[in-house]
């Protein structure tokens, strides 16, 4: 292999990765603060590439891109509000049923608005055939902006976390619901609260990927067992897990091209999930002192 | 041969020493109690030997058996039968079936001949109903053997609770606080059914809180204190132990 | 014997619909409902290992396709290539291969039916044990996503393997004579014969299943789902239950898709799909997770609808909707008693309500 392919090879599974260690935050997000793993969450990737295709017919892409994000919030929002928000002690196999629910009928309502064409943002700069290079290999600007993007949400994240009161009481949440109440903090709207940043999180990836991949109604499931997998590699939880994770996953499928007929590229991760799950449950960096309080 | 033997058991979650070295023995025909105040280790030390989890070190024989390692369902077909202090009833079964469940170690039905439904299942299934409902009766429930055993009343969940772990036909039964959450008047009642049990040939190792039913009828106790074992007496020489005294009514 | 006792007013109806068909010339409606008795019976597979073992399985196609793909696979490709391998050559004077022409003339060498039903089913047995052993110790969302994981796998297999037909899947697959003359097959003429063969095979389940939950493996499942820790000191292997439970599950779907594989000449990629396992859960739960007589009702009334086309191309969306609706309003589905109070309870509130108003 020449170190230009090898290089090529490493961008490309570092911009894939970038976009599942985003999945996998919003897994994260909505985990820490409710325990619940969102079946639905590949479905707000969707959305937001979806929508902010239709609105671009409307308005220059900048602006389409942010009314797609703070649409896809709202969705978020709403389907907190509608399913999850008024359950009382629901039992885990519910909400896995629930959420699973939810992914299928936003895939629905996806077709039935946008059909099953496989749609596309234009590029942010340039068109498919401009690149630029690096160490030598040629790659498209638009794996800068996905890059980009998925770093400055990991920044913002963890800045709103450490140094927002919001963020703090969703830490608090996260860390003993129970006691976060009798705090006063309004744990209710923070579970919603954590939908929407995953919904909005989403939503952008969606978008910035949407040029280099493509969107479609049924991208949700694909993705969504990706960002698992990268979540539980990284050890369920831990954003900076994810992050290493995802980039982890994504070179290996990058590599994986040449080894690994086209077809069972999607089985490659599928294959590494069932692989940690069976034996590391708690993630390649989680202790397993921490996992004995989680439920496998 | 002693029926139980607890050899110098350790037990740690994390940084908290649950059990310290403790050692005593059970002999057969025994009422045996353990008793402590809260959090001295009982409800931890019945978890190792019915195998619910592993000890740190030491060694649990039953029998001359090394039952370190063991899982719980290995260790119930030795013949250890146990109850639990916050009892843990089969919801959404009849007080009947949850006794007849009792009976599975003593049964031997498989998939393929439950599912064909062979002649020795039939025969096999008549005795386990009509032995839990001998149970039952001898508890005193047998009227609400068709009843949903979690829409029970407590002391009848008791009840139930006891009659599925005598389905077993234990050697040794582990009573983790019999008493818990009963009345004088059911507490003697629940002690007079100990001993009654014990006459028919099962050996009883109970945890307990309640002074006065531990005195009337053990034959020997262990108190734990902060995980250690600090006495091992018939009753009487317990109730004049100094330090005991002092656990219970506090130092001045 | 009681337990057994509502199978009687099942058959008299299964009775029933056959002769109003054959009497009102709407014979077609039985190729629905065969269709759907076989995919009811995995339902009632996966009705016990989730109702009564507490698993979840979003995998569960995959073990239908196994069946189904490799019963067409064996009947179909032809092994006139190998023929002098001692193994099909051993195989050929046994008796379980079976010889003819296609329909270019060629000579053809297939594998009988019976064999490859019998090598179809093993394998998913086989394949259970071996999914089976990690799997189940992980629970909840872990279990969940594993079986989900397994389940795709399986779909893109059949979908990247040339010999089980890429996405157009296998097609010819020829009939399953059982016995008496009868066969497995989709023939305008035995129609009303597949209607009773299928209805047959899932009665024998439905009865097998029902055998089993009134036993003591019956009782010690539901003890498991009860309190795992008591049954476990009660002296029951939850770990062993649960594998058995799961490969029987297993077992039921791979012959399902056996069948119906014979019945309908074929199978294609879709009956591994991820949609079609989720929407076996979704009839398990409306039907109430830990009965069977729902699940089977459900079964045959959501999947003979589903069929007839009626949800037309809102066919997944209403099975979503099932699901979501369901585990809101009525977790413990719609035959609960819990549930028949509220609604009871909701209908008797409103015209109260009403009546105050006039």
């Amino acid at each position: 292999m020449t170190s230009e392919l090898f290089i090529q090879y490493l961008l490309a599974g570092i911009t894939y990765g970038s976009i599942y260690a985003i999945v996998a935050i919003g897994f994260n997000i909505i985990y820490n603060t409710t325990g619940i793993i969102n079946f639905a969450q590949g479905e707000f990737v969707m959305f937001g590439g979806m929508i902010a295709i239709t609105l671009l017919q409307f308005m220059p892409l900048p602006l389409a891109i942010g009314l797609s994000v703070i649409l896809t919030m709202i969705i978020g929002a709403g389907i907190e509000i509608c399913f999850i928000r008024w359950l009382k002690a629901p039992s885990v196999l519910r909400l896995i049923i629930i959420t699973i629910g939810i992914s299928i009928l936003s895939r629905e309502v996806a077709v039935h608005i946008w059909g099953e064409s496989i749609r596309s943002l234009p590029y942010f700069v340039g068109n498919e055939v401009s690149s630029i290079s690096i160490f030598g290999a040629r790659i498209s600007p638009q794996v800068l902006w996905v890059v980009a993007a998925s770093a400055l949400m990991f920044i913002c994240l963890g800045i709103f976390f450490k140094t927002t009161s919001v963020g703090r009481e969703m830490r608090a949440c996260a860390s003993n619901r129970k006691a976060a109440t009798l705090c006063g903090i309004n744990t209710e709207n923070m579970v919603t609260l954590s939908f929407v940043l995953s919904a909005g999180m989403g939503a952008l990836a969606g978008c910035v990927m949407s040029p280099i991949t493509y969107s479609q109604y049924d991208m949700g499931t694909g993705l969504a067992i990706k960002g698992f997998t990268v979540a539980i590699l990284g050890g369920l939880g831990s954003s900076g897990g994810a992050v290493v994770a995802g980039l982890l996953l994504g070179v290996i499928e990058a590599f994986s091209v040449s080894v690994v007929p086209l077809a069972f590229q999607d089985a490659i991760a599928i294959a590494i999930l069932l692989v940690i799950l069976f034996i590391r449950p708690q993630g390649l960096f989680g202790s397993k002192e921490a996992s004995a309080l989680k439920e496998f | 041969m002693a029926l139980l033997e607890v050899k110098q058991l350790y037990k740690r979650f994390g940084g908290l020493h649950a059990v310290t070295d403790v050692s005593f023995s059970v002999e057969p025909g025994q009422i045996k109690a353990v008793i402590g105040p809260n959090g001295a280790g009982k409800t931890t030390l019945f978890n190792i030997i019915s195998g619910t989890f592993p000890a740190t070190s030491g060694s649990v024989l039953f029998q001359g058996k090394e039952l370190q390692g063991k899982k719980p369902y290995q260790v119930a077909a030795l013949g250890m039968a146990r109850t639990y202090q916050n009892i843990k009833m089969f919801s959404g079964m009849t007080a009947l079936e949850n006794v007849m469940v009792g009976c599975h170690v003593q049964s031997s039905a498989g998939f393929l001949s439950s599912m064909f439904r062979m002649p020795w299942i039939w025969r096999e299934e008549v005795a386990i109903r009509e032995r839990s409902m001998e149970l039952l009766t001898l508890l005193d429930i047998a009227e609400h053997a068709n009843t949903d055993a979690s829409s029970l009343a407590f002391g009848q969940q008791r009840a139930v609770e006891l009659a599925r772990a005598l389905a077993m036909k234990p050697t040794l039964l582990l009573l983790d606080e019999p008493a818990a959450g009963l009345n004088i008047y059911e507490t003697a009642e629940v002690g007079r059914l100990i001993t009654k049990i014990r006459d028919l040939g099962i050996t009883v190792l109970l945890v307990e809180h309640d002074m006065s039913l531990v005195m009337d009828i053990s034959d020997e106790i262990v108190v734990l204190c902060f995980g250690e074992k600090i006495a091992e007496d018939l009753p009487a020489a317990i109730q004049q132990d100094p330090e005991v005294i002092k656990i219970y009514l506090g130092e001045d | 014997m009681k337990r057994l006792l509502p199978i009687l007013p099942l058959l008299a109806c299964v009775i029933g619909i056959q002769i109003v068909c054959s009497g009102t010339d709407t014979l077609y409606y039985l190729t629905q409902m065969t269709m759907a008795a076989y995919y009811s019976l995995l339902i009632l597979g996966l009705c016990v290992l989730m109702g009564y073992a507490g698993q979840i399985s979003l995998g569960h196609a995959g073990f239908f396709a196994i069946g189904g793909y490799i019963s067409a696979g064996l009947t179909t490709h032809s092994l006139v290539p190998f023929k002098d391998n001692g193994l099909i050559r051993f195989l050929d004077s046994t008796g379980l291969l079976l010889s003819g022409q296609t329909l270019y003339g060629e000579e053809l060498l297939v594998i009988s039916p019976g064999l490859a039903c019998a090598v179809a089913i093993l394998s998913a047995a086989v394949i259970a044990v071996f999914i089976g052993i990690p799997v189940l110790k992980l629970k909840g969302h872990y279990l969940a996503m594993a079986t989900l994981g397994f389940g795709i796998i399986i779909y893109r297999v059949v979908l990247a393997v040339e010999y089980f037909g890429e996405a157009d899947g296998i097609s010819e697959v020829p009939a399953f004579p059982l016995f008496a003359g009868l066969s497995v097959n989709g023939n305008f003429g035995d129609r009303v014969a597949n209607y009773y063969i299928a209805w047959g095979v899932l009665l024998l389940g439905l009865i097998l299943l029902l055998n089993l939950i009134d036993s003591r493996v019956g009782r010690g499942l539901r003890g498991i789902h009860g309190s795992e820790e008591a049954a476990d000191a009660m002296g029951v292997d939850t770990a062993r239950f649960k594998l058995q439970t799961f490969v029987l599950s297993a077992v039921f779907a791979a012959v399902a898709g056996v069948f119906l594989t014979h019945y309908n000449g074929g199978i294609g990629p879709s009956e591994a799909g991820v949609m079609k396992s989720v929407r076996y859960v979704a009839i398990v739960a409306v039907g109430g997770m830990a009965h069977l007589w729902g699940a089977l009702l459900m079964g045959i009334v959501l999947n003979f609808l589903s069929l007839r086309g009626v949800f037309g191309s809102y066919d997944d969306a209403v099975f979503g909707s099932i699901l979501i609706v369901i585990m809101l309003f009525a977790p413990n589905g719609i035959l609960s008693i819990s549930f028949r109070h509220r609604l009871t309870r909701f209908f008797t509130k409103g015209k109260q309500e009403k009546g105050g108003g006039a």
